[in-house]
């Protein structure tokens, strides 16, 4: 009985569900609309910044270069010139053609990326055709503990490293020699990495993602490099 | 007149210096750690984290404001979280067109804005009841307490764990930086002793007001 009197005093508190409904329709009609003219009124710029950023990063790694070219090297082994806005294909990989004024081709660069210490070090290296050799190389994304696995791209000597061997074997489906990383102190050949000593992981990781990158995206690239020489 | 006129004008630098100093909300309140902690590793980060959520708060508690007597209570919550959500993909999609270094240096705790208590506490506890005008400068107030707490978190620890302050050297190439300062341990180590020195002043001025009613009681 008590039950009941409670209802009848509540019920004209509780706002009716229409209303709820309403007000909620309201208000995420209206965020909508923020969010949409926010969307719009930063593409441009945002697309922009994008275009920058990986123009920048690929000019690092390919100083020569002037403007860039980018293509999807196909699974099947087609190259493929990448559209405004173009997501890849599974199996394709992205990269950069860099072209000096004149047009000839000077450097590609392509990601790479392999497991660090902390996560993911995603890398942008360049490769130049003429010589087979990797002259450097950019961070693109890494989380490794600062002032030991972000060294990659301050200590001196492991930037001696580069220009790094890359050549292709004689068939043209995977380097010659695999590229490595080894202990600080006992580089041999011109494939190798000289870890930095107290950031081997980090290390390694450049030169897994280097490889592990060149091992694929070469063998697509070398049978198009007449038709890459000249900008398109 | 002018009497009216510097009273309302002290009420709004009252509303306005609650949040910077009096609830200060994170040297008083302690909240919005996430942030605090995370993205405090240089001046700049922590200068551009606290507009944004600056941007965010204000923005929402404006909104909030006006549409007050238009949401039931039993939704409350829901639509204070849509619209601060709202604000926050705004200020998403705004950091990635201004800088997309910035955008990466902030990682997820841009996105992250949305689940900071401080925001939706303004909402709740402010800006629902008050006119715009009001929970504006209620949330501006708040927004330079905390962009004030995050840079003096950042700028201490970009000093001493890089050397440098907006990324100028201080010290020259002798400085050996004190890497801890900029990893996680740093933050609490930071935020541990700005916390100190706000206790250790509270505790000076309650005892110079305890000494001062004293002396008026003596006299």
């Amino acid at each position: 009985m008590s039950c009941g009197m409670n209802n009848t005093q509540t019920l004209p508190q509780m706002t009716p569900a229409v209303a709820m409904i309403r007000t909620l329709g309201l208000i995420a009609a209206l965020c909508g609309v923020i969010i949409v003219a926010a969307y719009q009124g930063t593409y441009d710029a945002v697309q922009e910044n994008k275009r920058i950023a990986v123009e920048r990063a690929v000019f690092k790694v390919v100083p020569a270069a002037k403007s860039i070219v980018e293509y999807f090297a196909l699974a099947d082994g087609k190259l493929e010139k990448v559209g405004a806005g173009e997501t890849a294909q599974s199996g394709a990989i992205k990269f950069y053609a860099g072209y000096d004024k004149d047009g000839r081709l000077v450097g590609i660069a392509a990601e790479g990326a392999a497991k660090g210490y902390a996560d993911t070090v995603r890398i942008l290296f360049a490769w130049e055709p003429a010589t087979q050799q990797v002259p450097g190389f950019g961070v693109v994304s890494s989380r490794e503990t600062p002032g030991i696995g972000d060294k990659i791209v301050l200590d001196k000597n492991f930037l001696a490293n580069f220009p790094l061997e890359a050549r292709l074997r004689a068939d043209g489906q995977a380097l010659a020699h695999e590229i490595q990383t080894v202990k600080h102190g006992s580089k041999a050949n011109p494939w190798e990495i000289d870890a930095i000593a107290g950031a081997t992981i980090t290390s390694r990781a450049v030169g897994k993602a280097i490889n592990d990158a060149a091992q694929i995206l070469l063998p697509r690239i070398r049978p198009h490099l007449d038709t890459l020489k000249e900008k398109p | 007149m002018s009497i009216v006129m510097s009273a309302t004008t002290t009420d709004r630098w009252d509303e306005f210096m609650e949040g910077v100093w009096r609830q200060n909300p994170l040297f008083v309140m302690v909240l919005g750690l996430c942030p605090a902690l995370a993205v405090t590793v240089s001046a700049i980060n922590a200068l551009s984290m606290g507009l944004a959520t600056a941007f965010v708060l204000t923005c929402s508690a404006l909104l909030v404001s006006l549409l007050r007597r238009m949401i039931p209570k039993e939704v409350r919550i829901a639509t204070y979280i849509v619209i601060i959500a709202t604000f926050v993909t705004v200020v998403d999609y705004l950091i990635q067109a201004i800088s997309l270094a910035l955008y990466d240096a902030l990682g997820a705790f841009i996105q992250l804005i949305v689940v900071n208590c401080m925001i939706l506490g303004r909402a709740e506890a402010h800006a629902s009841k008050n006119p715009p005008g009001i929970a504006v400068i209620n949330a501006l107030g708040m927004s330079a307490g905390f962009a004030i707490g995050l840079f003096a978190l950042g700028a201490v620890r970009e000093i001493l764990g890089a050397g440098t302050l907006f990324g100028i050297s201080l010290f020259g190439s002798g400085f050996q930086p004190w890497v801890v300062m900029v990893l996680p341990p740093g933050g609490f180590f930071v935020l541990g002793m700005w916390l100190l020195v706000f206790a250790a002043w509270g505790r000076w001025r309650q005892r110079r007001q305890a000494r001062q009613a004293e002396a008026t009681r003596h006299a």
